[in-house]
């Protein structure tokens, strides 16, 4: 019996000491137990809340305030003459503002039928990890423009809401990777005055736009609409542009090359009269400058 | 003889559960790498950070989450997130070290102590070893600490492109405040 007890004192000396040897290299952490997976939103699908022409997925911050100068120069093909296309330019200037992590607002004017245009832009859904996750984002955009043109035929009698026109917009949208995005944004587009009476007053296309990252402050972005119903007979294509984001710590450029001049979703969805096998493609860019008006606590 | 031993034991098992662990899940941490030439601040805070420490061997951890900084300007942490830190990549930060004179340190008595912390700060994917002073205050049976330390980001791989270089800094300060609560298991 004594020698059982001395043989387990012994015993529990021996794995007592070896405890605190392993203890030498314990996980501490571990002690605190395994963090709970919380609720994740996924961000920074695009650097930018345009894709290039189009609205992107993503939003601005609550309390920020995005400048943004996008300038469409002339057609490349016009050659040496008009500097392919340099020598021509079109602008709009615009102001978007984050108002919640899902909410976002926006004017902009633009040179293009002295044109202007608002929109609200709202995701009931925001992809996320985690518990009761969401795998994509989904968005709507509703927007209107008003063209500032004067009359074409001013001895017609005119309506004020004969300049307005409409858009409203859903995103689907999915980071797939650090590396790969892409959404899928059906869109109507509605003019309350149309040129010909053979014209349809809505319009319905299909987005697609995505972004595939090259290097941590470089991406390859493409933006392009279908139009399936509504387009004019002749002289008019769907969008296309393709281009690269570019981020220099306070700015987002986004070179491009696009067939379409408007830079309003009225515009550049019912109006892009160029042809990209006929090089009708244009340089432009957008310049983004991210403003914080209100500090985050 | 019988009496000896059950006592050998009970002293034994009493020493192993002597060395007190203290934890925290609240433990600050401030990021700065606003360098003098830098038009604004480049700071952020992590509130969350996790810390234990047994005080019977000196041992001890912190755990950030990456994610867990927060900037005044929500572009700057979107930078840190997205270009420099990588947080989806390294989500989090961790230091595993030791208090080297943890023994001059009455953990019973209200105080307070300069001590020695020496240990591998793992943030970005690298591991580098750095050694830093602490200050603790005993109040109360819990333990105020605070520490400050500078790291140099090229040693954890954290690149400032040349456009930005003279607008951040090249080391960063970092300052650890935390309350420390006893363990109980």
């Amino acid at each position: 019996m004594r020698k059982l007890l001395y043989q387990s004192a012994i015993g529990i000396v021996v794995l007592l000491s070896s405890n605190n040897l392993w203890a030498q290299d314990e996980d501490l952490l571990k002690l605190l137990g395994e963090e709970k997976p919380k609720k994740e939103r996924i961000k920074y699908a695009f650097k930018s809340s345009r894709v290039i022409n189009g609205h992107s997925m993503e939003f601005l911050n609550p309390g920020t305030m995005d400048f943004r100068i996008l300038h469409r120069f002339g057609q490349l093909n016009q050659g040496y003459k008009n500097f392919f296309g340099l020598d021509q330019a079109s602008m709009r200037m615009g102001f978007d503002f984050g108002i919640l992590q899902n909410l976002m607002a926006g004017v902009g004017r633009s040179t293009y039928k002295k044109e202007v245009d608002a929109y609200i832009k709202y995701a009931p859904i925001r992809q996320s990890t985690g518990p009761w996750s969401s795998p994509i984002t989904f968005a709507l955009v509703s927007g209107i423009t008003m063209n500032g043109m004067p009359w074409t035929d001013p001895a017609r009698k005119n309506f004020f809401t004969s300049r307005l026109s409409y858009y409203f917009q859903a995103i689907i949208g999915r980071k797939f990777s650090e590396n790969f995005s892409l959404q899928v944004s059906p869109t109507m587009v509605h003019n309350n005055l149309v040129p010909l009476e053979t014209n349809p007053n809505n319009i319905y296309a299909i987005g697609v736009g995505g972004r595939i990252k090259l290097s941590k402050r470089i991406a390859f972005t493409w933006d392009y609409s279908y139009v399936i119903i509504g387009m004019p007979d002749s002289g008019y294509y769907h969008p296309l542009s393709v281009g690269f984001d570019i981020e220099t710590g306070g700015h987002v450029f986004q070179l491009h090359f696009s067939n379409s001049t408007g830079m309003n979703e009225r515009a550049f969805i019912t109006e892009t009269t160029g042809q990209w096998g006929k090089a009708e493609v244009r340089f432009g860019f957008n310049l983004s400058r991210v403003f914080q008006i209100k500090k985050k606590k | 003889m019988k009496n000896f031993f059950v006592a050998a034991i009970t002293v034994l098992v009493a020493m192993t559960g002597f060395g007190q662990k203290y934890f925290t899940k609240g433990a600050q941490i401030n990021f700065d790498a606003t360098s003098p030439s830098s038009p604004e601040k480049i700071e952020g805070i992590n509130r969350t950070a996790t810390c234990v420490v047994d005080t019977k061997t000196g041992n001890m951890q912190f755990a950030a989450l990456m994610k867990g900084f927060g900037f005044e300007r929500a572009l700057m942490e979107e930078h840190f997130n997205e270009n420099y830190v990588e947080s989806d990549k390294y989500p989090k930060a961790e230091f595993k070290g030791e208090i080297k004179n943890s023994d001059k340190v009455d953990f019973t008595k209200d105080g307070t102590y300069t001590v020695k912390i020496k240990g591998k700060l793992t943030m970005h994917g690298e591991s580098k070893d750095v050694e830093t002073d602490a200050k603790l205050t005993m109040q109360n049976g819990k333990i105020k600490a605070t520490a400050e330390l500078s790291v140099l980001l090229s040693d954890y791989k954290i690149s400032i492109p040349g456009l930005v270089a003279d607008k951040v800094s090249k080391t960063a300060k970092i300052t650890v405040s935390c309350l420390l609560e006893p363990f109980k298991s």
